[in-house]
């Protein structure tokens, strides 16, 4: 186990086209770190320099307290989750989990202890001899974990491994990841572009947009003071309204900010609100409901509880405090 | 099928049978003609069904051969073709699966250039440039050999591209996974790629070998010595020779036998043939 | 493009080494020579050699041997693909109506693709046997003399029906995989537009074929004039009176028996000009495989 420091790490393709530039980031050991941002965010490369399967254009990476820029992926005491599973088809789960320890010569007795218990963890064990065609989407995840887990390395990396499987499963798969990092406390990189897993598995968030940070933060810093815009947007759902001020200009503070963000569960009605909306589209979700709107031609989304009173128009206010405002210029947080 | 129409149905099967007996015919008829003796031809029309000699002659062809025509016993003209084919399709097998592997997975200087060296033999097939390959075969002290016979065919711009497609669909994150896990460039060639083209080498092994066993004008330059004539070169020297005597039966038991490994080869391992006939041509 | 790649730079060419060195001994470098060779004249005795430009190829443009050659080669081509690919694409939907007997008639129509061109001509060349043969014995019954050792007629027949025999098969198994890929949804709906099974073949089956039929007629003619080398010579040997000399067939003959080295060099040169354009052809308008 140990820490992993990002400096100022910067990847430029040979065509020029720059993907991630100056992403600093000190990653405590036994960490959980997840990189979130849309597609195209520089998320993935910036997990796979790490993993040593991208060169580093800029800056260093350093994984325990070695520079590892120039290391081989195999000795950088990693371990790897891929999105497709990428588990070798024509072996045996057994021998995809064995494969890597092979490799690095440990003795049969070793491999075959580590496997079981592998196994025993992941609760694979009744299929170590079927090859991966044979096995589920949830099946081929487990054994993909498992195939990091013998390796007990130093850190693991995820790259968006629950994209492949269904909903349903993904929640189930979702918790055990957590479980399993919570259990063996190895430091842990993992790239998502689903905000709801970034919330729900890591100790800090890292957003990232056109190939920067926006912010690095736990989940709840993140979520209630995020750092920009972008962020704003990005992290929540229902996603936060973003509104011009000239839009609402009895809100407080809203007369120096260019914008004023508000989340549509901080919204609620009130007859005397400073807020008129046009009720549009209304969402049942069961517990919730969400309504679309505007309020003076700018779209707004209210969460209420789904017994309210529904009708054309609404005065809603705002629960104190709970206003972000941005630069209308730079998109940073301002108050 | 859309409808059912039987009228079209017994002329489709009818058609087919047809198809089925010309071009089982010849073949049919060389094996009639294998298993009567010389005098059964001296009527002047040949039998149309077996006679009781197929093992006599086989057997005679196979051990002793007709020894006017200068052509060693058929046994070892089969063992020759066998090995010939089998240098060629896993000379071609070897050195294409590790070009493939060079073009796909490195980038180095020239690469493109040795990837045009490659594919420029597509257009050289040995029929156009016979005298100076000779003359670079002789020179180099391979007439008479199985190397002659062999290495001069085992470049191969067809196989090279089977692999680098079969190879190209690999998914990056096997070599990528394969990494992580330790494997360098030839652990990873030996461990996944070789092992997840099985199918793919098998199939391309069955069409190599025909290509190999039915190789003709090469063995017919290269072989002076009939210890290395291969039999589908052989038939014809026996056929020269006997056509003055009329020795057909002994011809067509030739015919026969040349004919069998690879017949049997495509007809024991269809799937794998069609396979890597369409395959090839991708 | 692979986006994981390994960073050697030694290990790439002895991965290559073996390949490489084989196309350059055996294809470029006696390419070359033959190339070198097409504009050089020897003497008689083989002793002195000069260069002699286009020469060579002017005698060839001039020679009545050679232009004969390239008709017959032209004819034999024509006649080989035709014959075969039509006879393959009759089978081939024959088969295509087929639902349990498919493989079977598959099994009995493909093995003729391992027979060699040398023993397919031999085979056929015993049938077709004026004295003891069983074709000439039915077509005398008809009136017919067939004799290709002296006729260049049957000659020409024999040798185009035993290199067409051969390639039957090739070309009734990628008839049948065109065929396959056709969706049956589309003749369905031509069915419901009211067309008939003749219909729907000459409207919806031989256009959406077309692609196959393109493809095989490119390697038809390859075949036809560089792989039947074996058929040819096991047969006719290019007679009667140069009958079935093909292109191919004069070079080696040219070559090695007549010794006429400037002149077979210059042949082989001409073929590869025709090579390259045929899988030019190939390449440009049937698939893109070295698109990368």
């Amino acid at each position: 186990m140990a820490s992993i420091i990002l400096d100022k790490v910067g990847k430029i393709y040979a065509g020029g086209t720059r993907a991630v530039g100056d992403v600093s980031i000190d990653i405590a050991d036994g960490e959980f770190i997840v990189l979130v941002g849309p597609s195209g965010c520089g998320k993935s490369t910036l997990l796979r320099m790490v993993a040593g399967l991208e060169s580093i254009s800029e800056g260093t990476v350093r994984i325990g307290d070695r520079v590892v820029n120039e290391v081989e992926p195999a000795d950088r005491d990693i371990a790897m989750v891929f999105q497709n599973y990428a588990l070798y088809p024509h072996m045996s789960v057994r021998q995809n989990l064995a494969y890597g320890l092979k490799n690095r010569g440990t003795p049969r007795a070793d491999i075959d202890r580590r496997v079981a218990q592998a196994a025993e963890i992941l609760q694979i064990g009744p299929y170590l001899d079927r090859k991966p065609r044979a096995l589920s989407g949830g099946q081929r995840q487990r054994v993909a974990m498992g195939r990091a887990i013998v390796r007990e390395p130093a850190a693991f990396l995820f790259d968006e491994p629950l994209s492949n499987l269904d909903a349903k499963l993904r929640v189930t798969m979702r918790l055990e990841i957590k479980e399993l990092q919570r259990r063996l406390r190895t430091t842990s990189i993992y790239v998502t572009h689903d905000q709801l897993e970034a919330m729900t598995l890591a100790d800090r968030l890292v957003v990232l947009n056109g190939g920067r940070i926006e912010q690095i933060g736990t989940p709840l810093e993140v979520y209630r003071k995020p750092a920009s815009v972008f962020v704003a947007g990005f992290i929540g759902s229902p996603a936060m309204n973003l509104i011009p001020s000239r839009a609402v200009p009895h809100l407080p503070g809203s007369a120096h900010a260019g914008i004023v963000g508000i989340r549509p569960e901080d919204l609620s009605v009130a007859p005397d609100g400073p807020i008129l909306m046009q009720v549009g589209a209304v969402e049942e979700l069961g517990a919730q409901r969400l309504v679309h709107g505007h309020v003076e031609g700018e779209a707004l989304t209210l969460a209420m509880p789904s017994d309210a009173l529904l009708s054309d128009s609404l005065r809603l206010t705002c629960r104190p405090g709970s206003l972000h405002l941005f630069d209308a210029n730079s998109g940073q947080r301002i108050g | 099928m859309i409808e059912n129409r039987p009228g079209l149905n017994l002329l489709a099967h009818l058609v087919l049978m047809l198809g089925v007996v010309i071009v089982a015919l010849p073949v049919w008829v060389a094996f009639v003609a294998s298993t009567h003796t010389a005098t059964d031809f001296m009527s002047g029309t040949i039998p149309l069904w077996p006679g009781p000699y197929l093992l006599e002659n086989y057997s005679r062809m196979l051990d002793a051969g007709v020894s006017t025509s200068g052509t060693p016993p058929v046994g070892t003209m089969m063992l020759n073709s066998l090995i010939m084919a089998l240098l060629i399709a896993c000379g071609k097998i070897a050195i294409s699966i590790t070009s493939a592997f060079a073009i796909v997975y490195f980038r180095f200087p020239f690469r493109n250039l040795a990837f045009w060296c490659i594919f420029i033999t597509l257009m050289l097939p040995v029929e156009v440039r016979i005298v100076p390959t000779f003359q670079v075969v002789a020179d180099l002290g391979m007439l008479n050999s199985y190397a002659g016979l062999s290495v001069p065919l085992i470049a191969s711009a067809t196989a090279t591209f089977l692999f680098r497609q079969v190879f190209l669909t690999i998914p990056d994150e096997l070599t990528e996974a394969a990494r992580i896990d330790g494997a360098g460039p030839m652990k990873f060639f030996r461990d996944i790629l070789i092992p997840l083209s099985r199918t793919n080498i098998a199939a391309l092994f069955v069409i190599l070998f025909i290509y190999g066993w039915n190789q003709y004008l090469w063995p017919l330059l290269i072989t002076t010595s009939s210890d290395y004539y291969t039999i589908v070169a052989g038939i014809k020297r026996m056929a020269d020779a006997v056509d003055g005597l009329p020795q057909w039966h002994l011809v067509m038991a030739t015919a026969m036998l040349a004919m069998i490994p690879p017949v049997a080869v495509v007809i024991g391992m269809q799937r794998l043939f069609v396979k890597g006939l369409v395959e090839t041509e991708k | 493009m692979k986006r994981t790649l390994f960073r050697n730079q030694l290990l790439p060419w002895l991965l290559l080494a073996p390949q490489l060195a084989i196309t350059f001994v055996f294809f470029l470098w006696p390419a070359a020579q033959a190339v070198r060779q097409s504009f050089l004249r020897e003497d008689a005795f083989g002793i002195n050699t000069s260069f002699v430009g286009l020469a060579n190829f002017k005698a060839l443009w001039s020679s009545p041997e050679y232009l004969n050659s390239l008709q017959v080669t032209v004819v034999f081509a024509v006649s080989v693909t035709v014959l075969s690919m039509g006879l393959s694409l009759l089978l081939a939907v024959a088969v295509d109506r087929m639902i349990r007997s498919t493989s079977l008639y598959t099994t009995l129509l493909v093995w003729p693709y391992a027979v060699a061109p040398a023993v397919a001509g031999i085979l056929w060349w015993f049938i077709f046997n004026p004295t003891i043969g069983v074709m000439p014995y039915f077509l005398d019954t008809i009136g017919y003399d067939w004799n290709h050792i002296s006729s260049k007629s049957d000659a020409m027949t024999l040798v185009v029906i035993a290199s067409a025999w051969k390639q039957i098969s090739y070309n009734f198994l990628f008839f049948v995989a065109g065929l396959q890929s056709i969706p049956a949804s589309l003749r369905e709906a031509a069915a419901i537009d009211g067309a008939g099974p003749v219909r729907r073949f000459f409207d919806i089956t031989l256009p959406l074929l077309s692609p196959t039929t393109f493809f095989l007629l490119v390697v038809n003619i390859v075949y036809a004039m560089f792989d039947t080398f074996g058929v040819i010579d096991a047969t006719t040997e290019g007679g009667p009176a140069q009958a079935t000399n093909i292109l191919v067939y004069k070079v080696y003959f040219d070559g090695f028996v007549g010794q006429n080295l400037g002149s077979s060099a210059a042949q082989s040169v001409i073929l590869m000009l025709i090579v390259i354009a045929l899988t030019v052809v190939q390449f440009r308008y049937v698939e893109k495989k070295v698109a990368y």
